[in-house]
């Protein structure tokens, strides 16, 4: 029998309903694989504790022939999600020994549909980076190395513990959030699929909020019916945030293999940057042939203000932090600096608290919206994206589904970057979809001349969610699976 | 637009972070940096556009006024750093 941790949700599911192998089995198998990837340094707190009660339940509802979508189903969940008891610090030491007396919706959901949690998981701090660097509990390791190399690399972010512990079959998927493309980007970085569902389409309510009209909980999972059968679950109409749609959660999985004959796949001129690295863009080509010689319509389109959207969000998502982390101020929760007094307590405890990166953008944030500059900046950002949205609804005539790189290099080794705007324009193709309010997806599609993953993007209509399982499945199904070596 | 080490000074205030002032330059340097690479979006035309207020367009759901959750201050203060008969403490601020 091949290794308990190498199995699919899908196979799991089906094991552990002909009981092949019990929750508890599953769930100590993991435990086991957390142990000996510690190096990679994913989780930042394990629950083997809980792990095994909620296996334990798992295995009674399952002997009694009940359960959950998910029944029995080991997961790791990103520290920005609220898990009650259980340290959730969004990664920074500004939230130090906060422990929420209540659950997240999301994880809620999972939890309710048979779920098992394992821990916690490593992200960059407050949902701020590209390749999980600024987190307070250090870097996360990529399971991938270069061919013959041993060089570390970064997973990319902000969700880089979720993509890390997917890719190294630490869990058998995870929650992620995505703001400006910190599911996708990291999903790219790993060879593994990462979806950002549709503005709305998963509440917000318990996850630590970065910027609130931006940000959208998703999971990265190992395959494109896994990520479907993650997202059905986390999916819900929510009356604890009013940005969640109340519309129903179709079956996602049913899309998985459905024919994409006649499908109107776009490919937008404005995403061949300049200069392009001739692998992504050799990538992007293959990727729009295997879905034409699947019987795809493969139609030329253009989305003028695509360079916009990367400078656009630079000040939505700051000036939307800068007033969301206004709320750590070290009276009702983490850390407290004492000072002379109230002011100075709340600039020490905010100094000391946050990190570099997060600074900055709380500074930027506050500046653009600052008296006499909020037209200049906010506004001005905001018009912009009205027009980025424009470009998409005018494009939704003519085509079904979109066509992108998901990144614009493979995963890149801590300190490569240190300068912010080069490490910003990792999500020069994902943020778009953000600033939209649409879903995306990245899909493995093929592998860098030095032996990387690199990934596609599939971006779909609003709720469009199924359009993507079932496009990404056929990008999937010509591209094969990719797998990092475990050398840990 | 550029800030100089003033500005940086007048927002860090405005944010409540304590800036020590040897840090002042770097900062300041870090945000024209990113500050200007945000100038290219004066070259859009938006005179006759709506800044996007919603990415749905969906009715502002709406409930009963009424009070469906709370009682329980225990929980609400569980996390803070000092508390004292289920208020939160802070220094001194009225003398």
């Amino acid at each position: 029998m091949t290794s308990l941790t190498s199995l699919t949700i899908a196979d799991a599911r089906d094991g552990l309903r002909k009981k092949a192998f019990s929750a508890a089995e599953l769930t100590e198998a993991y435990l086991a694989a957390m142990e000996k990837a510690r190096i990679l340094n994913a989780y930042i707190v394990e629950t083997p504790d809980k792990a095994r009660a909620m296996a334990k339940a798992s295995d009674a509802r399952l002997a009694k022939g009940e359960g959950g979508p998910l029944e029995g189903i080991p997961l790791g969940i990103k520290d920005l999600f609220a898990t009650e008891g259980v340290h959730t610090q969004a990664c920074s030491h500004v939230l130090h020994g906060f422990k929420p007396t209540y659950e997240s919706t999301v994880t809620a959901n999972l939890w309710r549909d048979g779920a098992v949690m394992l821990g916690k998981l490593n992200m960059d701090e407050f949902a701020m980076g590209s390749s999980n660097e600024t987190s307070y509990y250090g870097d996360v390791i990529n399971p991938w190395k270069r061919r013959n190399s041993n060089a570390a690399l970064v997973p990319g972010g902000s969700s880089g513990g979720s993509a890390s512990a997917v890719a190294a079959h630490i869990c058998a998927a995870a929650t992620a959030t995505d703001t400006g493309g910190s599911i996708r980007q990291p999903a790219a970085f790993t060879g593994t699929v990462g979806i950002k569902p549709t503005y709305g389409r998963c509440s917000r309510w318990g996850i630590i909020a970065f910027a609130s009209s931006l940000d959208q909980a998703g999971p990265i999972a190992r395959d494109v019916r896994d990520a479907a059968i993650m997202l059905r679950s986390m999916a819900s109409a929510d009356a604890k945030d009013t940005t969640s749609v109340a519309a129903p959660v179709p079956d996602y999985e049913k899309a998985v293999g459905r024919p994409i004959k006649g499908l109107r796949v776009g490919i937008p001129k404005e995403y061949r940057v300049d200069p392009m690295p001739a692998e992504i863009d050799a990538l992007w080509a293959k990727g729009a042939a295997w879905l034409k010689e699947q019987g795809a319509e493969i139609v030329d389109i253009s989305l003028p203000h695509t360079k916009y959207a990367l400078p656009a969000y630079y000040i939505v998502a700051p000036a939307e932090a800068s007033s969301n982390l206004a709320r750590y101020d070290g009276v009702r929760y983490g850390l407290r600096v004492p000072g002379d007094d109230i002011v100075s307590m709340y600039e020490n405890s905010r100094a000391e608290g946050f990190g570099r990166e997060v600074k900055r953008r709380i500074l930027i944030g506050t500046y653009v919206l600052s008296a006499g500059y909020y037209d200049a900046y906010y506004v001005r950002a905001q018009k912009v994206r009205t027009l980025i949205k424009r470009d998409f609804d005018e494009a939704w005539s003519k085509v079904d589904v979109v066509l992108t790189p998901a990144t614009p290099s493979p995963a890149f080794a801590p300190g490569e970057i240190t300068d912010p705007v080069q490490m910003y324009l990792n999500d020069i193709f994902t943020v778009t979809v953000n600033m939209a309010g649409l879903p995306g997806i990245a899909v493995p599609a093929g592998m860098s001349s030095d032996g990387l993953p690199l990934g596609l993007q599939l971006i779909g209509k609003p709720f469009g969610e199924e359009t993507l399982f079932q496009t990404a499945a056929a990008v999937e199904q010509a591209a094969g699976r990719f797998a990092a070596t475990p050398w840990w | 637009m550029s800030v100089d080490q003033a500005t940086v000074k007048r927002v860090a205030r405005l944010a409540r972070i304590k800036v020590k002032d040897e840090a002042l330059t770097v900062l300041a340097n870090e945000l024209n940096s990113i500050l200007h690479w945000i100038e290219q979006l004066n070259a859009v035309d938006v005179s006759a556009v709506e800044p996007l207020t919603s990415v749905v367009s969906m009715k502002m759901k709406m409930r009963k006024d009424e009070v469906t959750d709370g009682h329980y201050p225990g929980q609400v203060v569980k996390n803070a750093p000092a508390q004292e008969d289920n208020f939160f403490m802070v220094p001194k601020v009225v003398e």
